[in-house]
């Protein structure tokens, strides 16, 4: 028992670590290979920040805390333009023709790689370990440590 | 639905009297501009002796513009449906517009042809009154997909206007366009914003003289709201009026004389806002306009100021939240009087006024009935700004009434949002407020005031918010809920004069839909779980509805057919802000998705699919 406080101490730290000098994800790499993952979404820091950042670059505006409003729903199983991480970078980098303006310019790629991960955890496609467990906000949907992963389905816009 | 009167039946006894005094001038200021074109319809049924003469004399029969009228009444002098037969009522004949998101336009009647206007893309379509509504030819301006991800609250539009052989509308990226009603063939389009800097335009235009008058939506984008009028021949722009910044963007000059001290001033719309903030600052014009050709003037509410976190537009934010009077053929501004300085709860003042000539304290005065987001409706003096009454319609806790010896509102500072990360709670009316957009109607036969509206309060947190071109900038956590009584709609009948409520009938959902007042004694109304509701103007006893196939938000409008007979006609298709959750498949296990909406109608899904069509009704 009292093993076990040492235990989570010691598994927990890869999930803590914060490296400010890891590069980001190659983008060009992420779109070729098919086995391609985001490192950043293994580790609560970057989840962290890409919820940061989600209100920040006023995400939340129109996706609300993944229910949607003027932009669709992220925390469901609907995805018009793609659920792989490379997707969704792609997605905020490019923009999207119904709406989703381009970040391009107006974001560093390592944050918009954040943001994919967090946008990712909206429907529980991150380990829950790393995954936000908090919101220091009005209280809204359950933390993203506790959001089941939902299924996958392609769909287009409502 | 549960019917509650409201105060002793000999009140309502002697209301009635004062019915034949109250009536006044709304009716009068109904344009002429078109003939009757129906030549061949006989004379209308007998109606009471107290309905204005000149209002059944005059009924062309048509439906023009979507208030009906300049003074706004949406009241019809139509009487062949009436609280006797409309149990008879039946569909005549429908017709899908193939678009799935909110229909909030009133379809317009011209001679023997229906226009109809659809949320994004914004089709015209044109339908052949002598034949079932049989398809004539259909308008297709294409609007930029990109404008979709730019509107605040889906994406709406809330109808077209008709003059001189023209059909008016605006598309969500911004055109104003003029088509030719009989060809359905564009005449002109001019550009008025940007869709990149969050702009879009949504109302409906009002045509006054030989100007179409418009106006911006875009107050969660941070936009900086402007009014303007286009030559109708043309669509040149003849004068453009910001809401927020220096006095000659506003089109203030020597002859604006506000009512109150607080609104009188040099460069308000920049001093009352931290510096430049106003350049952001919102103060849109995306409800509706009334026009009084004796005074000249039109009337105008503003939305509200952005961001919605009050925290970080420190001061009274002219001219967001209030009631403009401009010349009509200048635009510029005569009076000014702002309902809401300083909004902490997205209080837009963008709804309509109801210009009235009516009887107070025992002589006549020429007023504008304004029921506000804020939760009063308002009786102002329309050719000073004076407000002479308002009066509480839903429960209120953000204020405590309106000093009606300095106009200010007397607000409860504990409800207000200026704290970034402090919880507030129980705050009434919602953002949405105690009436939205929905636009309410006034019968000269009642003398009443029929208000579609809202029960909803909300939690709401402010944060910071930063502005970025194109995307919102709103600053606000909001849940939504029901307000005290668990219903989340109220369809309120209202007597201005004493300012209060006659009747009242609960509806589970919000009231999102326009109202219709006869000369039937029938009043109009939908429910977004999707019935079409006609009820006694009188006592607001149910008299027939109808399931249509998807909610309602639309205005219910009523004309004379080619073949003499009266029609109702009504758009369903749910969406709009209250509808969000089903029109744009929201995800309801966020509370505060749809800006905090969601939360309050998480269980519109169980009772409203999509889909555009126009019901027509007709007595057998």
């Amino acid at each position: 028992m009292a093993l076990l406080p040492v235990a989570l101490t010691v598994t927990s730290c890869k999930r803590e670590e914060r490296n400010f000098n890891t590069p980001p994800p190659n983008v060009s790499e992420a779109q070729t290979n098919p086995s391609f993952k985001n490192p950043l979404e293994e580790n609560a820091y970057s989840l962290s920040e890409g919820k940061r950042l989600f209100s920040q670059y006023n995400c939340n505006g129109c996706h609300a805390q993944g229910g949607g409003g003027m932009g669709p729903a992220l925390m469901d199983e609907k995805w018009i333009y793609g659920a792989r991480p490379e997707q969704v970078f792609a997605t905020i980098v490019e923009g999207r023709p119904n709406g989703m303006p381009s970040f391009r310019g107006r974001v560093q790629e390592t944050q918009v790689w954040q943001l994919s991960a967090y946008v990712r955890s909206l429907s529980g496609h991150v380990p829950k370990d790393a995954a936000s467990s908090r919101d220091d906000h009005m209280q809204g949907k359950p933390p993203e440590s506790r959001t089941k992963e939902q299924p996958i389905k392609n769909t287009s816009p409502p | 639905m549960k019917i509650l009167f409201i105060g002793p039946a000999s009140v309502r006894r002697r209301r009635l009297g004062a019915f034949a005094a109250v009536m006044m001038a709304a009716l009068t200021l109904t344009c002429s501009r078109t003939t009757n074109e129906h030549p061949s319809a006989g004379p209308l049924t007998a109606a009471a002796p107290i309905l204005n003469k000149y209002t059944q004399d005059n009924e062309d029969g048509l439906w023009t513009m979507p208030a009906k009228n300049y003074a706004s009444t949406r009241f019809s002098g139509l009487s062949e449906i009436n609280s006797e037969n409309v149990k008879n009522l039946s569909l005549a004949w429908s017709f899908s517009t193939g678009v799935t998101r909110g229909h909030e336009a009133a379809p317009l009647v011209v001679n023997d042809t229906m226009f109809v206007v659809t949320p994004y893309p914004n089709i015209l379509y044109a339908l052949d009154l002598t034949n079932a509504g049989k398809l004539k030819w259909k308008y297709e301006p294409q609007p930029a997909a990109f404008s979709q991800g730019v509107a605040c609250c889906d994406v709406v539009n809330r109808g077209a206007a008709y003059a001189n052989g023209k059909i008016f509308y605006n598309t969500l990226d911004n055109y104003t366009v003029a088509v030719d009603a009989s060809s359905g063939k564009e005449l002109w389009k001019t550009l008025l914003g940007d869709i990149n800097k969050g702009q879009t335009m949504t109302m409906a235009p009002l045509v006054v003289k030989n100007k179409v008058v418009v106006g911006n939506s875009g107050g969660e984008m941070g936009v900086r709201g402007w009014i303007a009028a286009l030559d109708e021949s043309n669509g040149k722009i003849a004068w453009q009026a910001y809401n927020t910044g220096p006095d000659a963007d506003c089109l203030i000059g020597p002859n604006f004389k506000p009512f109150y001290p607080q609104d009188q001033g040099h460069d308000l719309g920049v001093t009352s806002w931290p510096p430049d903030a106003w350049k952001i600052g919102g103060g849109t014009v995306w409800g509706w306009i009334s026009y009084d050709p004796e005074l000249n003037l039109i009337y105008y509410g503003t939305a509200n100021p952005g961001p919605w976190n009050p925290g970080q537009r420190p001061g009274d934010n002219k001219w967001t939240c209030g009631i403009f009077a401009r010349n009509a053929d200048t635009g510029e501004a005569v009076w000014f009087y702002q309902l809401t300085p300083h909004d902490q709860h997205d209080y837009d003042g963008v709804n309509e006024q109801i210009l009235l000539d009516m009887p107070l304290n025992g002589s006549t005065r020429k007023v504008l009935i304004h029921p506000d987001r804020n939760g009063y409706v308002y009786v102002i003096d329309r050719t000073t700004g004076q407000t002479l009454s308002a009066n509480p319609f839903v429960h209120v806790t953000t204020s405590s009434g309106v000093d009606l010896q300095t106009g200010k509102l007397l607000v409860n500072a504990e409800k207000n949002t200026d704290q970034v990360g402090k919880v507030i709670r129980d705050i009434c009316p919602a953002s949405p407020g105690a009436k939205d957009w929905q636009p309410s109607a006034f019968s000269p036969r009642t003398g009443l005031v029929y208000l579609p509206h809202n029960n909803l309060c909300q939690d709401a947190e402010s944060v910071e918010t930063g502005y970025i071109a194109g995307t919102p900038y709103v600053g606000m956590n909001v849940k939504m809920y029901a307000g005290p009584g668990g219903h989340r709609g109220v369809f309120t009948a209202w007597d201005p004069i004493a300012g209060r409520a006659v009747w009242k009938i609960n509806e589970s959902f919000p009231v999102w839909s326009g109202a219709l007042a006869t000369a039937g004694d029938v009043v109009f109304y939908g429910t977004m779980d999707g019935y079409f509701k006609g009820v006694d103007a009188r006592n607001g006893q149910q008299l027939w509805q109808f399931k249509v196939g998807s909610g309602i938000i639309g205005q219910p409008m009523t004309y004379r057919g080619p073949n003499g007979k009266q029609y109702v006609a009504i758009l369903s298709g749910v969406g709009g802000w209250a509808g969000a959750i089903v029109a744009g498949q929201l995800d309801p296990h966020d509370p505060t998705g749809a800006l905090g909406f969601v939360n309050a109608v998480s269980d519109l899904p169980n009772y409203s699919t999509t889909g555009g069509m126009v019901y027509v009704f007709a007595l057998p």
